[in-house]
């Protein structure tokens, strides 16, 4: 890995670092390798509740200490959770980063989960599922992934289900914590202003004295092929029709899944705050103004995922019309293929938006955490790489091979109006 | 052993600040930390101008700019961008319309060609314009059963009287929108489209001789005399009774509340003591006491806190919270509790030494990347705030004091009229 230094302590931590002296300030990530698709039906959302509650303080920073202190300095701290890790991060103006190590390392091990305080939390995190809820898409997301996956953890939301949000405990929740959250199930990331073998010295010290722990036994069921197309039709108040179309793609790691990224910038845009209006399904849909809008999305994940397209219903015009005129699009990706100035205009516009990233020490600190979550520390260096490799026969192979109706699931959001 | 690297915030020194002989203000700031280069800047053709039957025709002439040029149409527009991998972005708000974009460094010709070309040259083709406004037309259909969007329009209208730019949207009606011709569109643009007041900020890997060189190529022509002078805002009155709004749409889950009165402008000499006591109110350490109290200690939303949007002009002061719809009431007292709280007592010394901290530390951070300088680099300008100001900066908040904040927030909150916007599946009463 180009100027990333790689260490592991003694008590199983993996520990990256990266010089970047663009500006005076450090990213410092703690990944942990869990998220919701370890989560099995019961205690689906645990892993974005703890995540809550690791912001409820340990015996050492009691709760609100660390937002006092960390916005006093300055800095900014989050965390998020997502279908294959939880994170957590902090950046700082430089001279201030003890703090961000030395409480990252705290709450591996002290964190507190106070039964009054799960309690509290429970409504906060019941208030973040309504939030999304008041969302129409959200339900059709939410059902659609239920279709698509039946027996894999990606099948559920990572806000959890509201069954399970109402039930689980303050047991469960401390359970997932001291299982998931030990040295050899976490990676940490520091890029920015400080000199590696100061930076080391200090996270060796630090995070060295956490306890060797068992690495944790994580809960994954593989989801077996699909056997032909699932469809969802959701109904809710409002106005608006979206058809939304996935399809079941490779993981991350899959050299496919670099030819279905190409796919998916030539049908949808690059994303990243480029346009897409030269896009092939922008061309079809939003031009022929059947559609106001058409996106698309292809995560980074560690098992097989979904290539999901959303497509605004135009007023005036039906989701059969959307369906038709977008099966009649990738019919012809199928049959015909990408052109070699689609591809490379796809291509140029990865090489910038991995530009763009650069920009900033937080991105460049996430893009080594999801590399390292994948199992592949040099995945994002090697991205571009990869890309470049890919050949229009690729983009038509890897249309017939993922973009057919057996692998996709089709799901229409109905709406009811508003008046009755 | 380790380095020893200076680093210093752009300032006199590293800024280039050029006025083209047609009066655009160009500032440039080399960072060669990365290939790309960012572009922003914005010009007097906000919605203030809109009349309230045609409110939304600044946004829709902003946002059609790159429809189609007199030498290049849609499609060449766009292929020439997304070719390049860069983007170019317009909108209108209620002062200004504004301009971002981004390229390669080796490219930012190409991306100041198009930015000239498009301010100077649309022409705004009818069949382009009619699927915008389409799109524009069911995007706002949308909303009609977004909660927070609700909200906020019932907010804003309680806030500002109907006689007021503010009481209506920048992005127009359902009513106003398909109002709204191309003759409008293209007298918008003859009027208030030119160099006048017209800032452009340039931040990335290119010598800032070459940027001004470029823009001064593509835009130093350029003359519009029939530019007019901005106008004042009508007078705002004080409000001195409560006005609440309850809307009921269906299907929702949260309800979406929000309170407030009308704030400072950036204009206004108590603007940066309102925003230290704005932090104090809704900001610092998680949402600040609003959060505290709302989410903190009685779990009853997910997120609540508050923040000025005073620009140009006086905005709100406002407190926002996404609440279970059986907790409004409760959450609508905390919040006016904290109201009377920070409008009756001095903050302590801790809070405003924190939160002046906060301030002053978090200028690193705004700095992180081309689009982080070169915001602040438009605020300096458009506020005349002076190129050395980020270096002053800290100076500036060290001295505001406690008084000053109390004065500041007594002057525009007032705990017993305020407005109240309450928009969630109705079980609030």
């Amino acid at each position: 890995m180009t100027n990333i230094t790689k260490h592991t302590l003694e008590n199983g931590l993996t520990v990256f670092l990266k010089e970047v002296h663009a500006a005076p300030i450090i990213s410092w990530w703690v990944v942990y390798r869990v998220g919701s698709r370890n989560e099995p039906t019961g205690k689906t959302g645990v892993s974005h509740w703890v995540e809550h509650m690791m912001f409820k303080g340990t015996p050492k920073y009691p709760g609100g200490m660390l937002d006092r202190a960390i916005d006093r300095i300055g800095g900014r701290w989050n965390a998020f959770t997502s279908l294959d890790y939880t994170m957590y991060h902090e950046t700082l103006p430089a001279e201030h980063i003890d703090l961000a190590l030395e409480s990252e390392a705290d709450r591996m091990t002290n964190a507190i989960f106070d039964l009054a305080e799960t309690e509290s939390e429970r409504t906060v995190i019941i208030s973040e599922r309504q939030g999304s809820e008041n969302s129409p898409m959200f339900w059709l997301r939410e059902e659609m992934n239920a279709v698509a996956f039946r027996v894999h953890g990606y099948h559920h939301h990572v806000l959890g289900d509201l069954a399970d949000l109402q039930t689980i405990t303050r047991d469960d929740l401390y359970g997932h914590y001291r299982q998931h959250y030990v040295p050899t199930n976490a990676f940490v990331i520091g890029v920015g202003a400080f000199d590696t073998p100061d930076m080391l010295a200090k996270v060796k010290t630090i995070y060295g004295a956490i306890p060797i722990a068992p690495a944790p036994k994580h809960f994954v069921r593989a989801e077996p092929e699909p056997q032909g197309e699932r469809r969802v039709i959701v109904n809710r108040p409002g106005h608006t029709a979206f058809l939304r179309v996935s399809f079941r793609t490779p993981s991350a790691t899959e050299p496919d899944w670099f030819k279905v990224d190409m796919l998916d910038s030539i049908l949808t845009g690059p994303g990243g705050g480029i346009d897409n209006k030269t896009s092939r399904l922008y061309q079809a849909l939003v031009k022929t103004e059947i559609t106001a809008g058409v996106s698309g999305g292809l995560s980074e994940t560690i098992d097989p995922y979904l290539y999901s397209i959303t497509m605004t219903v135009r007023d005036g015009h039906t989701i059969e019309e959307a369906e038709a005129a977008f099966n009649v699009a990738i019919q012809n990706v199928i049959d015909n293929g990408v052109t070699e100035a689609e591809l490379n205009r796809a291509k140029k516009q990865a090489k910038a938006s991995f530009a763009y990233e650069m920009e900033s020490v937080s991105n460049q600190a996430y893009w080594i955490a999801q590399s390292a979550i994948l199992g592949e520390d040099d995945w994002y260096e090697r991205y571009l790489a990869r890309i470049e490799a890919v050949t229009t026969q690729d983009i038509q192979e890897a249309a017939a091979r993922y973009l057919i109706p057996e692998r996709r699931i089709t799901g229409w959001l109905v709406p009811t109006g508003l008046d009755g | 052993m380790a380095k020893t690297l200076q680093y210093s915030v752009p300032n006199e020194e590293n800024i280039v600040r050029v006025v083209l002989d047609n009066g655009i203000t160009v500032l440039v700031y080399e960072n060669f930390s990365a290939q790309s280069v960012v572009l922003a800047g914005s010009f007097d053709a906000g919605s203030v101008w809109d009349i309230p039957e045609k409110s939304g025709l600044a946004a829709l002439v902003a946002n059609s700019l790159i429809r189609g040029t007199e030498t290049r149409d849609f499609d060449t527009l766009h292929r020439t961008m997304e070719d390049l991998a860069a983007d170019l972005n317009f909108g209108a708000s209620k002062h200004n319309t504004s301009f971002s974009g981004k390229a390669l460094a080796e490219d930012f010709g190409m991306l100041a060609d198009l930015l000239a070309d498009t301010l100077r040259h649309p022409v705004f083709p009818a069949d382009h314009v009619e699927r915008l406004r389409g799109e524009w037309l069911t995007g706002l259909r949308y909303r009609q059963q977004d909660s927070g969007w609700l909200a906020s329009r019932a907010f804003r209208q309680m806030l500002y009287p109907v006689e007021h730019p503010y009481h209506h949207s920048s992005q127009g009606t359902l009513d106003s929108i398909p109002q709204l011709s191309l003759d409008d569109m293209r007298a918008f643009h003859s009027r208030h489209y030119g160099p006048k007041d017209m800032k452009i900020v340039v931040v990335g890997a290119l010598k800032a001789t070459d940027a001004v060189q470029i823009l001064r190529e593509h835009l130093g022509d350029w003359i519009n005399v029939d530019q007019p002078e901005s106008s004042d805002l009508p007078e705002l009155t004080t409000l001195g009774e409560p006005k609440r709004g309850n809307i009921v749409v269906q299907g929702k889950k949260q309800t979406n509340l929000m309170l407030g009165a009308v704030g400072p402008s950036r204009y206004e000499p108590e603007f940066r003591a309102a925003s230290l006591a704005n932090s104090i109110l809704g900001q610092f350490g998680m949402m600040g006491r609003i959060g505290d109290v709302v989410r903190e200690r009685e779990g009853l939303a997910y997120y609540a806190g508050s923040q000025i949007t005073g620009g140009q002009g006086p905005g709100a002061w406002s407190i926002n919270a996404g609440v279970d719809p059986t907790h409004v009431e409760r959450a609508i007292d905390l919040c006016l509790g904290e109201v009377r709280r920070i409008t009756s007592e001095p903050v302590s010394d801790d809070d405003i030494a924190d939160n002046k901290s906060y301030f002053i530390g978090r200028l690193p951070l705004q700095l992180e990347n081309n689009e982080g300088i070169a915001a602040s680099l438009l605020t300096i300008e458009t506020y005349q705030l002076g190129l050395n100001y980020l270096l002053s900066y800290r100076d500036i908040i060290q001295a505001i004091t406690k008084d000053e904040l109390l004065h500041a927030a007594q002057k525009y909150l007032n705990a017993d009229a305020m407005v109240i916007s309450v928009a969630g599946p109705g079980e609030h009463g």
